[in-house]
């Protein structure tokens, strides 16, 4: 099991993944809205997608965890 | 019987056979690690090593040249001073003689004025002789001294092949640059033995300060090398953009075309400013072809720090990288550029910032790092650079950001911008919801709201406008990106020939830290 942490600030624009995707490093998993740009947020690692914490329109923090992979 | 001559010959060939048979065995074997000569062989140009020391506790058979080799020598004909742990010695621990010996060469790289290198790959001081080579004035302490004061007057460089304990993994800190071997080198102050001793902390020793952690999470490494041959070659590509020491310029080669063609460059920087895109398509456009050293490429990335010649003259590049973190300045960013401005100015070399940054991070998390402290930091650096300088306003340059990559105020011999760009304290986005935000709370209707806000950020965009920004003299010229590296060697043939900038005069500046 692993984590997917955010590396920064602000609001979910976009969720590019579902629970139960294989998934591989450097695949977009979501965009994040902050500093008024879309950013896209990869994955470090890779794995199969167990859990997502978070939905269109929640704030994350640099440092929270916004996915849970297996 | 022996003469003398042949008595000696055995001793001086003992002794370059480095340490006992055994231990030379687990050092290639066990560990897979060069050996410490052979290393001096890959890195020196043929027949061009002078040593001193090599007699040094010649009275013990086990310890050749007690546990370090010092040696000048030529790279590429360029001459080098070197010191080289003997880990086959002892695992190239210090003693009183390894100490005055590493102690020695610095003194002799600090009067020839040449480049210092470190191969360093050694388990520390030898506890059983303290007395000897840590606390007093020509002792361990007096290593990092010097190295102190050789910073930004010769160019210092680590290869870390090894271990580099405590207080010797500080030589590798103060070098200019950390080149860390994958799975050889390591550097920590607490060993992980000695971490679960002293704070109950379980950890590997790759995990506490192995070659891949310091280079993408610590930043203290600078080149991350997957062998020692890569890194022994790193040292040489490293070198062939800096000059022996601080008073000299640096090499120049011959001109080689970029890999690739600016033709597409209005393709590859997309017109929407919150759409990433990727610098190095940019860099790959205007560079020498081949010419690319990249320092903390696996570290904060949202900004680009690397050496490249355009024209044959070497330059160096501060660029946002819009593609990770938006290109956003971070703490970690801040550091890097800080680090890598300071280094080009100490040494002669160019300075070439490519912007496309919407500013400083804002939010708590990153004013708890102390965003304010770090980002200061890279100001500071960016102001007190003197070597020539040309910032490109690639797309957008928003706040601070614009500052912190030498945007007009911070004297660029001349700041250039695309057509696309955009010069503003903030976005049109952020603007206007900064100036207008009672008006668009009072819109009861979320379509005139929407058509007001979109009304607003035109006028704002009309104002930021880059042929406005032009027209008031703010940036230099406005260039067909087409011609950007025409651009910037015609003006950099100019610039390189400025005397220096008037500075004010002090002991030294405060910089925060």
């Amino acid at each position: 099991m692993a984590e997917l942490i955010s590396s920064m600030a602000g609001v979910v624009a976009e969720v590019k993944v579902n629970v139960g995707d294989t998934i591989e490093k450097g695949d977009e998993v979501l965009t994040v809205e902050s500093m008024k740009m879309m950013i896209p947020f990869e994955a470090e690692i890779g794995g199969v997608v167990k859990e997502i914490k978070v939905d269109v329109g929640d704030f994350i923090n640099e440092g929270d965890v916004v996915a849970i992979l297996e | 019987m022996a003469t003398k001559g042949e008595e000696l010959a055995a001793v001086r060939e003992r002794i370059l056979q480095m340490g006992p048979e055994r231990h030379k065995k687990r050092v290639k074997e066990d560990y897979g690690k060069l050996l410490c000569r052979e290393r001096l062989e890959i890195l020196l140009d043929e027949g061009s090593i002078v040593e001193d020391g090599l007699m040094a506790n010649c009275l013990d058979e086990e310890l050749a040249a007690d546990g370090v080799v010092t040696v000048l020598g030529r790279i590429n004909g360029r001459e080098v001073a070197v010191m080289a742990n003997d880990f086959s010695v002892k695992a190239g621990s210090w003693g009183a003689r390894t100490v005055e010996k590493i102690i020695r060469i610095q003194e002799t790289a600090m009067r020839l004025h040449i480049p210092m290198i470190y191969l360093v790959d050694s388990a520390g001081l030898r506890i059983t002789d303290q007395l000897f080579c840590f606390p007093g004035r020509r002792h361990a302490g007096r290593i990092f001294h010097l190295q102190a004061l050789m910073s930004g007057m010769i160019p210092q460089i680590c290869v870390l092949s090894g271990p580099s304990a405590a207080g010797g993994a500080y030589i590798p800190t103060f070098c200019d640059v950390i080149i860390a071997v994958d799975k050889l080198g390591a550097m920590y102050l607490g060993s992980p033995r000695m971490a679960e001793v002293t704070i109950g902390e379980k950890v590997t020793l790759e995990e506490m300060g192995g070659a891949k952690m310091h280079c993408a999470v610590s930043g203290v490494a600078d080149v991350f090398a997957k062998t020692e041959e890569e890194a022994l070659q790193a040292v040489k590509d490293y070198l062939s953009y800096f000059p022996p020491n601080y008073t000299e310029d640096p090499p120049v080669y011959e001109p080689k075309e970029p890999e690739k063609s600016l033709e597409d460059i209005e393709k590859i920087v997309p017109p929407n400013q919150n759409q990433p895109f990727d610098m190095y398509e940019l860099i790959w456009r205007i560079i020498d072809q081949g010419s690319w050293f990249e320092m903390k490429k696996l570290w904060a990335q949202e900004i680009i720090t690397g050496f490249c010649r355009i024209n044959g003259q070497p330059v160096g590049i501060i660029a946002n990288q819009p593609k990770i973190k938006g290109g956003v300045l971070f703490v970690d960013s801040a550091d890097k550029a800080c680090r890598f401005i300071r280094l080009c100015d100490a040494f002669n070399i160019p300075l070439l910032y490519l912007m496309d940054v919407p500013g400083f991070m804002i939010g708590s998390a990153v004013e708890k790092a102390g965003i304010l402290r770090h980002g200061c930091k890279m100001l500071y650096a960016v102001s007190e650079a003197t070597v020539p300088k040309i910032s490109v306003i690639v797309r957008k340059a928003y706040g601070a950001g614009l500052y912190a990559m030498c945007g007009p105020s911070h004297e660029p011999d001349a700041c250039i911008a695309f057509p696309g760009a955009m010069v503003a304290v903030m976005g049109p986005e952020a603007a206007v919801n900064a100036v207008y935000y009672n008006k668009i709370q009072e819109i009861e209707d979320k379509k005139e709201q929407m058509k007001f806000r979109m009304e607003k950020q035109k006028e704002y965009s009309e104002q930021v406008n880059i042929y406005k920004v032009a027209a008031d003299l703010i940036v230099d010229d406005v260039i067909v990106p087409q011609n950007l590296r025409k651009e910037l060697i015609a003006r950099f043939s100019y610039y390189k020939k400025k005397p220096g900038e008037l500075r004010y005069p002090k002991k030294h500046g405060v910089m925060q830290v």
